[in-house]
């Protein structure tokens, strides 16, 4: 019975092809804006859940004041900075630390044989590696005495060690890092953009004590004074109360008076990156909003052209009627055609998402990911659609009286 | 036939009234007639004398006001819409004057078209319609399309499909109305033929030269039945079976 209705629908459908044509294309628009937004959205948080998982779960920055202390009145000593000793300190006091490294960064020229690449330096120790969930590919860590005697020693992040030394093996070989002769000890793992869309290989790793006295002009003012901290968190801790026991600790540390401002910033990187995601996600969700619309709009051009249908085959109509077809028939094979005409138009729609969303992630560099559920869901909602917008006029067709319908001209 | 079989077709004081504005249209005002198995009645009458209000009430399309409509003895005043439909589809096989055939449709599928809403399972839907169309004389021509068909040919394709459900009786309204006399003649000869072999039919007409060919006549005037006799001698056409006229 439902095979005979949709065929009848079907012959309907293709004596009208272009109209039928037009008719769903309000549907095909909507079904695929909505596939296409929402997955765009998935995308996102898939790159956004990517992104904290190579930060390395839950980080904390900790930075050094940037307030400029000049002038007659800061005496000497008084300027408070963020040194070395506060990662070991913060690590050695606060249970939920996990780790906390130190960092010093600077910018250099790098040159191997006849290539020079300019990249940002980060002078370190191992434990920069746990915090930012590094990972050697090839060579090792550094050595205890490499840190402690700031060793001429590099480990090269992969798009450095690509530009300079291609296909052939660093390891082993001397670069030099303006100027002073590096040996390259190992080579990280690729981590790709970050949420800024920064290449994060873009680097190489340096003993802190090397690029402190080697590469910035930092060793008069406090020897042991560090741009940033890297703080990581045991998994399962709670953020809030981490974040303020390493705020008051380090207050604390470095004799803060109550009344006066921090010397320092913490942020919660993972928190910063889900706020940017946020964003993203509002903006797609309302998208996806304004697709519904034309699904809507979709819906309303399929009541317009069943009722204009209904119109122009009422002697059909009649006909049927007087041949034996009772009102529930009638309606029936009108409310099938407006759910053929949905679904086919959902179908298509489907199918135009599946290729631009193919099509931008293979030549946009988008990240989009279609799921199984919005597609079932979008494919449902047009029949659904199609039931609502085609019951009046489905309605109005089983209503009509046989005999006027067959001398309807 | 014997005497035991219902009528076909029985109405007694059968009145119907309209509602046109102000006033009160009585169409039909106590009627009392009956059809019997065979019969091939002409249903004549000027416009607005209530042969077509007759007509509909043949053809289960309409309910009458007062008065009782039996088609073979079952009372129609009282059934639904739904009940209507399935009682049209059983019992009348329609013939209409503009052959309100399914364009873009085949000649078979058109013929099919009753068997859509009757209980007859699919798997013998195209025999029985290809055997009216054989009936028809029209074997070679079951896959055209109504445009591809004369004006004749369309007529007998919609003949095909008021004979396909094998209903009690053929409910022609002015089948020769849009056709030349010749292709006419035809299909009166049709329905003649059909007639001989049994089938009840009623044809409703305007023409006293199509109303010759009919064996019994009803003439309407102002809602009344104003004359019902018998036509001693029906205009015989020359062909006496179906099959042998020239398509």
């Amino acid at each position: 019975m439902i095979f005979r209705l949709l065929k009848t629908a079907f012959v309907a459908l293709r004596v009208n092809m272009l109209r039928s044509f037009l008719t769903m294309l309000g549907i095909i628009i909507g079904v695929s804006a909505v596939i296409i937004m929402v997955s765009l959205g998935a995308g996102a948080q898939a790159e956004v859940d990517a992104q904290i998982e190579s930060l390395g779960g839950n980080v904390f920055a900790l930075f050094g004041s940037n307030r400029r202390t000049g002038g007659a009145n800061t005496g000497a000593g008084s300027v408070q900075s963020l040194e070395a000793k506060h990662a070991d300190l913060l690590e050695k006091n606060i249970g939920s630390v996990e780790a906390a490294a130190p960092q010093l960064s600077s910018n250099a020229q790098i040159i191997f044989g006849n290539l020079n690449w300019s990249t940002s330096v980060n002078g370190v120790d191992n434990r920069w590696l746990i915090t930012r969930n590094w990972t050697i590919e090839n060579g090792r860590e550094f050595l205890p005495q490499e840190i402690s005697s700031g060793g001429k020693v590099a480990i090269l992040g992969s798009t450095v060690a690509e530009e300079l030394f291609g296909a052939a093996d660093p390891l082993g070989q001397t670069i030099r890092v303006n100027k002073v002769n590096v040996t390259v000890i190992g080579t990280l793992q690729s981590k790709g953009q970050d949420s800024r869309g920064e290449d994060q290989d873009d680097t190489i790793f340096m003993p802190l004590k090397t690029v402190r006295t080697r590469l910035t002009g930092r060793a008069g003012a406090n020897p042991d004074s560090v741009r940033l901290i890297m703080v990581k968190v045991f998994d399962g801790e709670n953020l809030d109360y981490a974040e303020e026991d390493i705020g008051n600790y380090m207050r604390e540390a470095m004799k803060v008076s109550a009344t006066a401002e921090d010397p320092f910033r913490l942020r919660n990187l993972s928190e910063l990156i889900e706020t940017r995601a946020e964003t993203t996600a509002i903006f797609n969700t309302l998208l996806a909003g304004v697709a519904s619309v034309s699904l809507l709009v979709g819906g309303i051009g399929i009541m317009n052209i069943m009722l204009v249908s209904v119109t122009e085959r009422t002697r059909e109509i009649g006909l049927r009627m007087a041949v034996g077809a009772s009102p529930t028939d009638i309606l029936n094979q009108f409310l099938v055609e407006a759910i053929t005409l949905c679904a086919l138009g959902g179908a298509i729609g489907i199918a135009i998402a599946a290729a631009t969303t193919y099509s931008m992630t293979h030549y946009f560099d988008l990240t989009a990911m279609i799921e199984t559920d919005i597609v079932l869901i979008s494919l449902g909602f047009s029949c659904l659609i199609g039931i609502f917008f085609g019951y009046y006029p489905a309605l109005k067709a089983s209503k009509l009286q046989p005999i006027d319908a067959l001398r309807y001209e | 036939m014997s005497s035991a079989s219902p009528a076909v077709f029985e109405c007694t004081d059968l009145t119907k009234r309209y509602q046109m504005g102000d006033t009160e249209v009585w169409a039909l005002r106590g009627v009392d007639i009956r059809i019997e198995r065979g019969e091939f009645v002409a249903v004549m009458g000027p416009s607005g004398s209530g042969k077509s209000t007759f007509m509909n009430m043949v053809g289960c399309l309409d309910t009458p006001y007062s008065g009782e409509v039996k088609i073979n003895s079952e009372n129609v005043s009282e059934l639904t819409k739904e009940q209507l439909a399935k009682l049209r589809n059983k019992y009348i096989g329609f013939v209409f004057q503009q052959f309100n055939l399914l364009s873009r449709t085949t000649a078979v599928d058109n013929v099919s078209l009753p068997l859509l809403y009757s209980e007859i399972p699919e798997t013998e839907w195209n025999n029985l319609a290809e055997n009216r169309l054989e009936q028809v004389g029209l074997g070679t021509r079951m896959d055209h399309h109504p445009a591809q068909l004369s004006g004749g040919q369309q007529q007998r394709v919609a003949i095909a499909r008021a004979l396909v459900n094998d209903p009690l009786l053929i409910l022609a309204d002015e089948p020769t109305g849009a056709l030349d006399t010749t292709t006419g003649e035809e299909i009166m000869a049709l329905f003649q033929s059909l007639n001989e072999e049994g089938k009840t039919i009623v044809l409703v007409t305007h023409e006293p030269e199509i109303a010759a060919y009919a064996k019994r006549h009803l003439i309407f005037r102002d809602g009344e039945l104003v004359g019902d006799k018998i036509n001693e001698n029906p205009t015989l056409l020359r062909t006496n079976s179906a099959a042998e006229i020239r398509v």
